[in-house]
């Protein structure tokens, strides 16, 4: 009983210090021009986290999460710019739609394992790319979208860098508080069972196939979500933000902060978000570098940095012990 | 409780079960055995839910359930081991018995992802029965350990007190004392006899003529993919086609 | 064109790039039968076959031929060095982790191709002249002779030395049982690398034939991958001709679709036919197998 106590106090007080540090750091950053990198590092988080929930819980491998994120966007981006609707009815409609539309998709999809499926999602996110560049009537096609209105609140434009930053961060903060609670419940044990042996969660009754499709909706919800934050604050959209590119570079993000880490995929997004932006005269490098990074963990840091570097840390500090042998004599 | 009809599996070319018939009584240790190849383990794959029979019929407290997949069997109370122990391995001990209590749980992903306190109140209950399942199969002390760093006996003995957790009234056992000790052996000989004085049928496919003799009250005996034979264990020992059968294996 | 006119055109335009499905499928097959391995990366070396060619031939001035030869060579050593460096080490790991690392080694060499050739789309020529021939009112241009003649002779060879070779029945052997076949004498991890080997200079080869019709840059890799996957798949990861009419079927699907529907679809449709034949049935047209349970 202490021990359940515990660790759900220590979940609560990670949680509670991460939002401080998020809540605070623009303010640390004088609100400069990072503030308008770190919107985007929310919204990556909040997708790298829905894809973490699929990949690294359920072990369900997804390459086509972009074509939920752009869904999203395009749903709000369509209703809002072209119909005047409503920007908070439109994400609404958005999410259920996307929701919808993965729930029904997942039943064939799920039913699929390991390459196939990849090559399923991957495929699922080509046409869905494929529809927003040629329905130009609806999407505005290759040239994209603009004219997207910001979101609102009670007379609150949300309308610089400043105030979408605390708009996604906060449901960025809500994201990860249900993933964090969801895999540290009777749920998230039965998708980590059927991670690691399908056939034992099913002997001991837990749905299967219900659930994957169950992880691959709220996946999918949250990837609409992001993409309708994005469509708001960047207040346009096209095509290419939402192509396989963006799928695979969600992938690392997840293996670089550690699958199933839930922070470790904020890490992961912060790095591959920021990182470019330092090193910008490396732009054209990003794709080597995605690539190496990708072979490199999976193969020699298979938890991702989140394991990985507390382990390195521990291990160069034993060296560094070991190397001092006068030390020992007190 | 528990009744095979005209069992038939063949797999391409291969026949493995031809026209196997017989019943399990409940309350009771019943054991499978027969020479490798014998189709024992494909029979419990079908009786489960993870093959199709070719043809044939499987009967629970006399309803057909052929064909019912595993979670299906799971809530009808029936729940298996597996030979070469299928452990969530990168789970805890603790965990894994906490995974065989999800049919006795019901907080969904709305309740969980809030944490409502139903479902918390849930949490503890479920941490509670699992341990006491883990001190039933004599574990409790291993309770965090991650299941992939057990030693194997202490595998097995997990693997059965989280098939326990699920509450059933029917449990089948894949070969439990397949890679353990005489030590470890007669402990696990010791827990079946506790598990099967508490109401539960048990079904053992064994390879172990100590164990299998020495607990089970009624022995089938299966020889390519047919029924050799039937009955006690002092009439399997004196069947004369059995001990052909076995000429030369212990 | 009348419509039978522009029915053959749209059907000999499809079986030239079936064909070439074909081949890609084909790779995709010898690599899965010998390591259970989904190659993710197949496309690029399709994609390096005509990228080097082009290297090769125009900014080095080679002559034609020699910088095909060049090419696959090249092709060939970087599907070697990958399956040394990032496949033999983690043969026995999950299938995520090679699905990752697979996917990683593809964006790794499209980096690559793209830091030293650019984004540019390029066109290779063709290997005979630019007249077209008319066959029944159908215009064809002589690559897709060269196209369908090296096809033939690729997938001859192949089984060629899959039936009837002691290396090829190997490898076969390898895919049916690796622990067998280990304890028959046979170097897996010989023949792992072999699958590789062969893999990538029948996909570089591929590429090179196309690239005079359909322009050539560091992306194609991807679309043309996936395709030849679709044909694998077809074929129920078989390596014989059921993928070969996989990748025909594509190949000419595809075509008829952009010809009489819309052209700005034409990639959809072979990922439309890959998803209802893993939904319908995974274990493809021409597969056998049972789906299994569990």
């Amino acid at each position: 009983m202490k021990f359940l106590e515990g660790s759900m106090k220590q979940e609560l007080v990670k949680f509670f210090v991460f939002a401080a540090a998020v809540f605070t750091a623009p303010v640390f950053f004088k609100g400069g021009y990072i503030v308008n990198v770190l919107v985007f590092v929310g919204i990556y988080t909040i997708l790298a986290v829905a894809l973490n929930l699929l990949l690294g819980l359920a072990g369900q491998i997804s390459l086509g999460q972009a074509a939920f994120f752009g869904l999203g966007a395009y749903i709000s981006g369509v209703l809002t710019a072209t119909h005047a609707a409503n920007p908070w009815l439109a994400m609404v409609i958005a999410v259920i739609a996307v929701g919808i539309i993965a729930f029904v998709l997942g039943f064939p999809i799920l039913k699929l394992k390991g390459h196939y499926l990849a090559m399923a999602t991957l495929g699922m996110g080509i046409i869905v790319y494929i529809i927003f560049n040629e329905t130009v009537d609806i999407t505005g096609g290759p040239s994209g979208l603009s004219g997207i209105p910001n979101l609102s609140i009670c007379g609150i434009i949300f309308n610089t860098d400043m105030k979408n930053y605390y708009l996604v961060w906060s449901f960025a903060m809500v994201t990860i508080l249900l993933s964090v609670n969801l895999s540290a419940s009777r749920i998230g044990r039965a998708l980590r069972a059927l991670h690691d042996s399908e056939v034992a969660a099913r002997i001991l009754g837990v749905n299967v196939r219900l659930l994957k499709v169950q992880i691959f909706t709220i996946s999918g919800i949250f990837s609409a979500l992001a993409g309708s934050l994005y469509a708001h604050t960047v207040q346009f959209i096209s095509p290419a933000s939402f192509g396989f590119n963006v799928s695979i570079e969600l992938l690392t993000m997840v293996i670089i902060g550690g699958l199933g880490s839930i922070y470790g995929s904020f890490l992961g997004a912060a790095i591959l978000t920021l990182l470019p932006e330092i090193f910008r005269t490396f732009q054209d490098y990003d794709i080597v570098v995605y690539g190496i990074v990708l072979i490199v963990i999976t193969m020699f840091m298979p938890g991702g940095l989140v394991r990985g570097v507390p382990l390195l840390a521990r291990f160069l500090l034993a060296k560094v012990k070991s190397g001092l042998p006068s030390e020992k004599r007190v | 409780m528990l009744r095979i009809e005209d069992m038939t599996k063949t797999f391409g070319g291969l026949t493995a079960l031809q026209g196997v018939s017989f019943s399990i009584s409940a309350g009771e240790i019943t054991g499978i055995i027969g020479p490798n190849g014998a189709g024992k383990t494909t029979l419990f794959n079908i009786v489960t839910g993870i093959y199709d029979p070719t043809s044939g019929k499987v009967y629970y407290d006399g309803k057909d359930i052929t064909g019912f997949p595993p979670e299906k069997l799971a809530r009808l109370g029936m729940v298996r081991t597996f030979q070469g122990i299928e452990l969530f391995g990168q789970m805890t001990v603790l965990e894994n018995v906490m995974v065989g209590l999800h049919t006795r749980s019901q907080s969904g992903i709305i309740a969980s992802a809030l944490k409502l306190p139903a479902h918390l109140r849930e949490e503890r209950h479920i941490r509670e029965r699992a341990i006491s399942w883990l001190e039933f199969a004599g574990i409790a002390e291993l309770a965090h350990l991650k299941a992939a760093n057990l030693p194997f006996g202490k595998g097995r003995l997990l693997e059965i007190a989280r098939a326990m957790a699920i509450e059933p009234r029917i449990i089948l056992l894949d070969e439990p004392a397949a890679g353990l000790n005489s030590r470890e052996t007669s402990d696990l000989a010791l827990l079946i006899t506790r598990i099967k004085d508490s109401g539960i049928t048990v079904a053992l496919v064994e390879h172990d003529m100590e164990l299998v003799m020495e607990i089970c009250s009624r022995i089938v005996v299966l020889n390519l993919g047919h029924k050799l034979a039937e009955g006690t264990p002092r009439q399997i020992q004196e069947d004369e086609q059995v001990i052909t059968a076995y000429l030369g294996e212990g | 064109m009348e419509l039978f006119e522009q029915l053959l055109q749209y059907t000999l335009s499809g079986l030239s790039t079936g064909a070439i499905y074909a081949l890609i499928g084909l790779g995709f097959a010898i690599i899965y039968n010998s390591t259970s391995i989904i190659n993710f990366a197949q496309g690029e070396f399709v994609m390096l076959g005509g990228m080097l060619t082009l290297f090769f031939h125009i900014t080095l001035g080679l002559y034609l031929p020699l910088a095909v030869v060049l090419a696959v060579v090249v092709a060939t050593a970087v599907g070697a060095l990958f399956e040394r460096l990032a496949i033999s080490p983690l043969k026995d790991a999950e299938p995520i982790i090679l699905v990752i690392i697979t996917i990683g080694g593809s964006i790794l060499i499209r980096g690559v191709a793209m830091l030293l050739w650019g984004k540019d789309t390029h066109a290779l020529p063709m290997f005979s002249g630019n007249e077209p021939i008319i066959l029944m009112g159908a215009a064809m241009m002589p690559q897709n002779l060269w196209i369908f003649g090296i096809t033939l002779i690729i997938i001859t060879a192949n089984r060629l030395f899959f039936h009837h070779s002691i290396s090829g029945k190997a490898m076969r052997a390898c895919s049916f049982n690796r622990v067998a076949s280990r304890l028959v004498g046979i170097d897996v991890k010989r023949m792992m690398l072999f699958s590789f080997v062969i893999s990538s200079a029948m996909g570089a080869a591929a590429g090179i034939i196309i690239a005079p019709l359909t322009m050539t840059s560091y992306d194609v890799g991807v679309m043309l991958g996936l395709k030849g996957f679709c044909a694998a798949i077809i074929g129920g990861m078989s390596g014989g001709m059921g993928t070969v009419a996989g990748g025909l079927i594509v190949g000419v699907l595809e075509s008829l679709g952009a010809g009489l529907i819309s052209s700005g679809y034409k990639d959809a449709i072979a990922f439309i036919i890959l998803l209802i034949i893993l939904f319908i049935r995974p274990q493809g047209l021409f597969g056998k197998g049972e789906a299994e349970r569990v």
